[in-house]
């Protein structure tokens, strides 16, 4: 078992799920934060229906996700010419589409609250709403925080869309979960455990650092 | 000069009853009721944030207004930055030593740096009239802004609102505090469920009030003021 962390083709697992689920958080960030921020503070026809449907989003089967995205790559699929199916572009793009709903909806959700305190006093000094809306962001940047946490432990955890669209192939799309159920089904524990251990280790720093960045903010700031 | 601020028959909801009124530049004047008079929302209806259900407002041209609320709203960063933040909203490009002033009029700045939500309700309050004293407004609305302090921070607040009006700032203030009104009005404005039933200098006001409604509110609330 102690063996099992000196296997460098443990860590090259670890180091790849690290890549395609901070890549994911990356795009569905740049998607999901601005998004959530314009649904918090914009008043436009179908806001009410967008918040129903973020929300429920944010429950997507990860394999339903995984099947969708698979049918727009595969070949006779739309976006098929990209050659993207089986390769870790393709299980970014799984998890963006996972998680992207997460952060909006966590992010419309905290906007949201402080808008209600700020707007008032926002529109009294004179600011339009795009600039109201990024005054709120960088205001509740450690509730947004949290969101894309929630996002990222989301996509590290998840197994359903990347094995379906990366097809786990060894040394190339081979993430942690992928590894774990390939392994156990073989019966070869040593090493599902050991990943196991790793993935569990990486959500509770990641949830434990934001915890305490949370709270330090929360001391400075109020 | 963006005064005088004229409503035409304006109401809102059930809650202001049409009502006409002509806010000129000089006099302090303080809207006196009764919770529920609909003084927040005639002063929200005046500075902009409430549109009127119907009739018209209008100012006579553009011009600086700034309002302090009884709550004050304040961002999460310093004390200067809140300040400095009012000021690049309204276009001033080098806001910091505009800011630093007005942190030295309301006796904050020591505290220029420290983050405003961490300031006591005095010191945030203080600091709500230092962002408005930064934009040097033409007329400076305040709705009940002591209601939430003790008595030593309240005096320091209408010091400082004093201040405003000696700089030529054009004060309206709704209240509910007798005793500050005396302090502090040329002419009172007393709104009894959404309808002015009185407008007249302060002493008459308290001395003669023309309204059984304004006696007795003035009879019923003087033990407590």
């Amino acid at each position: 078992m102690k063996d099992i962390f000196l296997d460098l083709r443990l860590w090259e697992i670890v180091v790849l799920s690290l890549q395609v689920s901070l890549s994911a958080v990356v795009l569905a960030t740049a998607l999901g934060l601005p998004l959530g921020a314009a649904v918090a503070v914009g008043r436009f026809p179908g806001r009410h229906a967008l918040i129903v449907l973020l929300n429920a989003l944010m429950g997507l089967p990860p394999v339903v996700v995984g099947l969708v995205v698979y049918l727009l790559l595969s070949r006779a699929g739309p976006l098929g010419e990209l050659g993207l199916l089986f390769t870790p572009a393709a299980m970014v793009l799984a998890q963006t589409v996972l998680i992207t709903p997460i952060i909006a909806a966590l992010t419309r959700q905290a906007i949201e609250d402080a808008w209600r305190e700020y707007e008032e006093q926002l529109r009294s000094l004179g600011a339009g709403r795009m600039s109201a809306a990024l005054t709120l962001v960088w205001d509740t940047r450690f509730s947004l925080l949290t969101a894309v946490l929630a996002g990222l432990g989301r996509a590290s955890a998840e197994v359903g869309a990347v094995m379906i669209v990366g097809g786990n192939i060894d040394g190339v799309t081979r993430v942690m979960t992928t590894t774990i159920a390939l392994e156990t089904s073989k019966g070869d524990l040593p090493l599902a455990l050991g990943l196991g251990v790793v993935l569990i280790a990486i959500v509770l720093v990641i949830n434990a650092a934001a915890m305490v960045i949370k709270e330090a903010a929360q001391r400075r700031y109020g | 000069m963006i005064l005088p601020l004229r409503l035409e028959a304006v109401s809102f909801l059930d809650v202001i009853k049409p009502l006409s009124l002509e806010l000129g530049a000089g006099p302090s004047t303080i809207i006196l009721g009764a919770n529920g008079a609909g003084k927040s929302v005639l002063m929200r209806l005046m500075h902009g944030l409430l549109r009127p259900t119907a009739g018209r407002i209008s100012w006579s041209s553009n011009g600086r207004q700034a309002m302090v609320f009884q709550r004050p709203v304040m961002l999460r960063r310093s004390a200067l930055d809140n300040v400095m933040y009012a000021l690049r909203v309204a276009g001033v490009a080098a806001a910091e030593r505009p800011a630093m002033d007005a942190l030295k009029e309301v006796g904050l700045a020591d505290l220029a740096h420290r983050p405003a939500r961490v300031l006591s309700g005095g010191e945030q309050q203080r600091l709500a009239l230092a962002r408005a004293w930064a934009l040097h407004p033409e007329v400076l609305f305040l709705d009940e802004p002591t209601a939430s302090l003790d008595p030593s921070a309240a005096r320091e607040i209408e010091n400082i609102i004093r201040a405003f009006d000696a700089a030529g700032t054009k004060i309206v203030m709704a209240t509910h505090n007798l005793g500050q009104a005396r302090r502090l009005a040329d002419e009172v404005i007393y709104l009894h469920q959404g309808r002015v039933l009185e407008r007249t200098p302060v002493a008459e006001f308290f001395s003669k009030p023309a309204t059984a409604e304004a006696a007795a509110f003035i009879k019923g609330e003087l033990p407590w003021a």
